[in-house]
């Protein structure tokens, strides 16, 4: 009971905070895209979007960022004895996010939103952009953080307990490269797809083309390439775990008998921990191999065989991670992934015809699209993570051994109910100031000429 | 100095570095409603720490990582055997850290004062449980044999870890006070300049009254040695300095003060790390809690390359908003959105 409530808390609170930071990611770049064409060609207009962007972006990052504080402490608090275990690999990446990524973060984005009067124009242009380094370096360690969970690397145990002894290989696990790129791509898709659905009911409303017409092209141009980029990296990170991680793939698509070549079911009934025979609907013939294995005739060894490779392996135990919850992740990901490609390349057809500030049909859509990016997000992460199940270290940790041992079972209820209402109360309030602030007409900034002393003269935005 | 030492320092310096700095900031969270007399001077008050604090903040996060990384040992026991204290310091650190953002985001009188209440309690809170919890570690805990806390969340409050909790939020106001002080001109000044003054002999007599009870504790006689009686003493500095317009002298005073306090804690503490008050023999320390060698290499490199850095841009940035605000600048315009 202890454990499973422990898993419920770290799964309810790293998928809330992961609402926040590809969105945080995705619109620091299009913020700073926004920001380097005002500085280009100095139109207003350009300003008055980078201000309304931005203020959408510090929306978010200010819950990303109290959220994220409550991951760090959680490895301690409910999973000491995974921290006391693998501390010394996995706490370096951790805290060369902090060092590396958080401060630099942080700082200039203090500085981006009160430098405005402050710093020069090329100055304060820069500051924006060490904002999105600062986001994607952050991703970058904790992605090499999780991907060491996932594909141990660099190491030798010692006394039964894993020990760093090479650096550059957890930096260069193949997990991490694929896994970084993957989730890099995907925040800037999500960005792209809030940025569009803003935009969108901004022109549905009858805003003025010349406002919003820029950021509906810039995402639109944005989310389709990096779209289908993101599909291609997402395919071949498939393939690398299939090599370290069988199980996840096999899980994914509940195939529970060894195949050669195996196809890819669209839908399916039955097929979870305790029915090895699913009624499958739809078989595209070949695609699972070709998605596992990256060849036409590819082996995939299936969920049964696995688990007596296992057991003869690590010793008497249930190693299949929950089915349902694999099949269906890796569906919703790539169905509703499917839905936004077509959504995109919809728009930049419009685009070339030069309709689409004016399609309504097309810009209801795109409104709407706002939720899928969450879906496509939450979908992949328990791909990730349930697939690992019942490893917290793949191979080396059970997660049962993982769990606090002096946490006791009302200890973790009250955290639950604490994180529920506080979580739920800022995902309350950061949605009703996103959709308000997202409603509102571009702000008025006074034209943007150069004020004294160089600087951009413009107020900058106060708590 | 073996590299496992040198650790523990560094902590103990990411530690005092955080609450040299952050603790100005719970400072000015904690009396921006009693310091500004309406909600212009509320807002120019909250202002000064705007583009600050969020920073400062990562020194937490950095002091907990770098735990987590050289003494994983030590991260474990102390963040799960403290969990609830440790849930209640994320709730307020939630809540202090949206309503800096969220405050002026709607032009209601009820909304501003809801996030002044979660500003005002989170910034009371924070410094509070974190001052328990080091007050803890000194103190003793039951820890057994396989260095596990045994205890529940009523052994955390014994008397030691709350006045240590105490000493630390009499501290930040007096530096949070200070710093408005130094980072304002006209009628808000003046206010946080006789709330910092009134503030400062209480102050001075607590942290007396902690370094005291910190030696009896450590066993080490009653007589405070120079150090800590410097520390006391630079907080009736701060005082006298601010009486006489001197805010930036005052604000190295109390950043002295803020710096001995917490560096002695560590120093009592070592080589311990927790204390046992089950058996001394089961206290934490950081032999047996610390990662392996090449790991602490890797920490090391990675800390000189990445702090002169770090510390180059925060001074920056220090420096970029020298300028003092005044609660006239925000009685001009409306809520900035």
């Amino acid at each position: 009971m202890t454990l499973d409530l422990a898993r419920w808390q770290f799964a309810l609170t790293s998928i809330n905070h992961f609402f926040f930071v590809p969105i945080t990611i995705g619109l620091a770049f299009l913020t700073a895209m926004l920001q380097t064409a005002w500085y280009r060609n100095e139109r207003p207009e350009y300003l008055r979007l980078t201000r309304f962007f931005g203020t959408l972006l510090v929306i978010n990052v200010a819950v990303g960022v109290v959220t994220g504080l409550v991951q760090e402490f959680e490895f301690g608090m409910n999973w000491s004895g995974y921290s006391r275990m693998v501390g010394n690999v996995f706490g370096a990446p951790l805290a060369m996010e902090g060092l590396f990524a958080f401060f630099l973060e942080s700082t200039f984005l203090g500085l981006w939103i009160f430098g405005w009067d402050k710093l020069s124009r090329r100055v304060h242009l820069l500051t924006i952009w060490l904002v999105a380094l600062g986001s994607i370096l952050s991703a970058a360690f904790i992605l090499m953080a999780n991907s060491w969970m996932q594909h141990p690397v660099g190491y030798q145990m010692v006394n039964g307990k894993p020990q760093l002894n090479d650096f550059l290989a957890v930096m260069t696990n193949p997990v991490f490269l694929w896994g970084f790129t993957h989730v890099v791509l995907d925040s800037l898709v999500t960005g792209a797809v809030v940025m569009l659905a803003v935009s969108a009911w901004q022109l549905r409303k009858g805003r003025s083309p010349d406002d919003f017409g820029y950021p509906l092209r810039l995402s639109l141009a944005v989310l389709v390439p990096f779209l289908l980029l993101d599909m291609f990296v997402g395919s071949e990170l498939g393939v690398i775990e299939a090599r370290y991680q069988p199980m996840k793939i096999a899980a994914s698509e509940a195939q529970w008998t060894t195949c050669r070549p195996c196809s890819f079911s669209l839908f399916q009934i039955g097929g979870g921990n305790n029915d090895h025979t699913p009624t499958q609907i739809i078989e595209i013939p070949h695609l699972l191999s070709l998605l596992a294995t990256n060849s036409w005739n590819g082996k995939v060894v299936g969920l049964s065989p696995l688990q007596h490779q296992y057991s003869a392996r690590y010793g008497p135990g249930y190693y299949v991670p929950d089915v349902f919850i694999q099949y269906w992740s890796i569906r919703v990901m790539a169905y509703v992934a499917g839905l936004v490609l077509l959504l995109g390349l919809w728009g930049l057809w419009l685009m070339r015809r030069k309709q689409v500030a004016a399609a309504h049909r097309f810009l209801w859509c795109a409104t709407w699209a706002a939720i899928t990016p969450f879906l496509m997000n939450t979908a992949g992460w328990l791909l990730t993570e349930s697939g690992r199940q019942p490893w917290v270290v793949q191979g080396i940790l059970l997660t049962r051994r993982g769990v606090s041992p002096s946490v006791s079972f009302t200890d973790l209820v009250i955290s639950m109910v604490a994180f529920g209402l506080v979580y739920t109360g800022i995902a309350v309030v950061d949605a009703v100031l996103m959709i308000r602030f997202s409603r509102r007409e571009l702000p008025a900034v006074p034209a943007a000429q150069a004020g004294p002393e160089g600087q951009s003269g413009i107020p900058a935005v106060q708590y | 100095m073996t590299l496992v030492e040198f650790w523990f320092l560094l902590i103990a310096i990411l530690w005092t570095v955080f609450f040299v700095l952050e603790g100005f900031d719970f400072g000015v969270g904690m009396v921006h409603g009693i310091v500004g007399a309406d909600e212009a001077g509320r807002r120019a008050a909250i202002n000064t720490i705007g583009p600050l604090w969020d920073g400062n903040e990562v020194w937490l996060v950095v002091a907990g990582a770098a735990m987590f990384a050289v003494f994983p040992g030590w991260y474990a026991t102390m963040f799960s055997g403290f969990y609830l204290a440790i849930v209640l310091l994320l709730a307020a650190l939630i809540g202090r850290g949206i309503s800096f953002e969220y405050r002026g985001k709607r032009d209601a009188e009820s909304w501003r004062r809801t996030w002044d209440g979660l500003l005002t309690g989170g910034s009371f809170l924070a410094p509070l449980l974190i001052g328990v919890a080091l007050g803890d570690l000194l103190h003793g805990l039951p820890i057994n044999a396989r260095l596990q806390y045994t205890g529940t969340f009523w052994n955390l409050l014994q008397p030691y870890g709350i006045f240590t909790g105490i000493t630390l939020v009499a501290l930040c106001i007096v530096h949070g006070c200070t710093f408005i002080a130094l980072k304002t001109t006209g009628d808000l000044r003046g206010r946080a300049a006789r709330l910092a003054i009134r503030a400062a002999p209480v102050t001075a007599a607590v942290l007396l009254a902690f370094v005291i009870w910190t030696h009896a504790i450590a066993g080490k006689g009653l007589l405070p040695n120079p150090v800590e009686i410097a520390g006391v003493l630079s907080i009736m500095a701060a005082a006298w300095l601010i009486r006489d317009d001197r805010e930036g002298w005052a604000f190295a005073a109390t950043t002295i003060a803020m710096a001995l306090t917490v560096l002695s804690i560590f120093s009592e503490l070592y080589p311990n790390v927790m204390v046992s008050s089950t058996r001394r023999a089961y206290s934490l320390t950081i032999h047996n809690t610390a990662s392996g060698a090449y790991s602490l290499r890797v920490m090391t490199v990675v800390i000189a390359i990445s702090l002169p850095v770090v510390l180059a841009y925060t001074a920056w940035t220090y420096y970029v908003f020298r300028r003092r605000l005044s609660d006239k600048d925000f009685r001009a315009q409306p809520t900035a959105h």
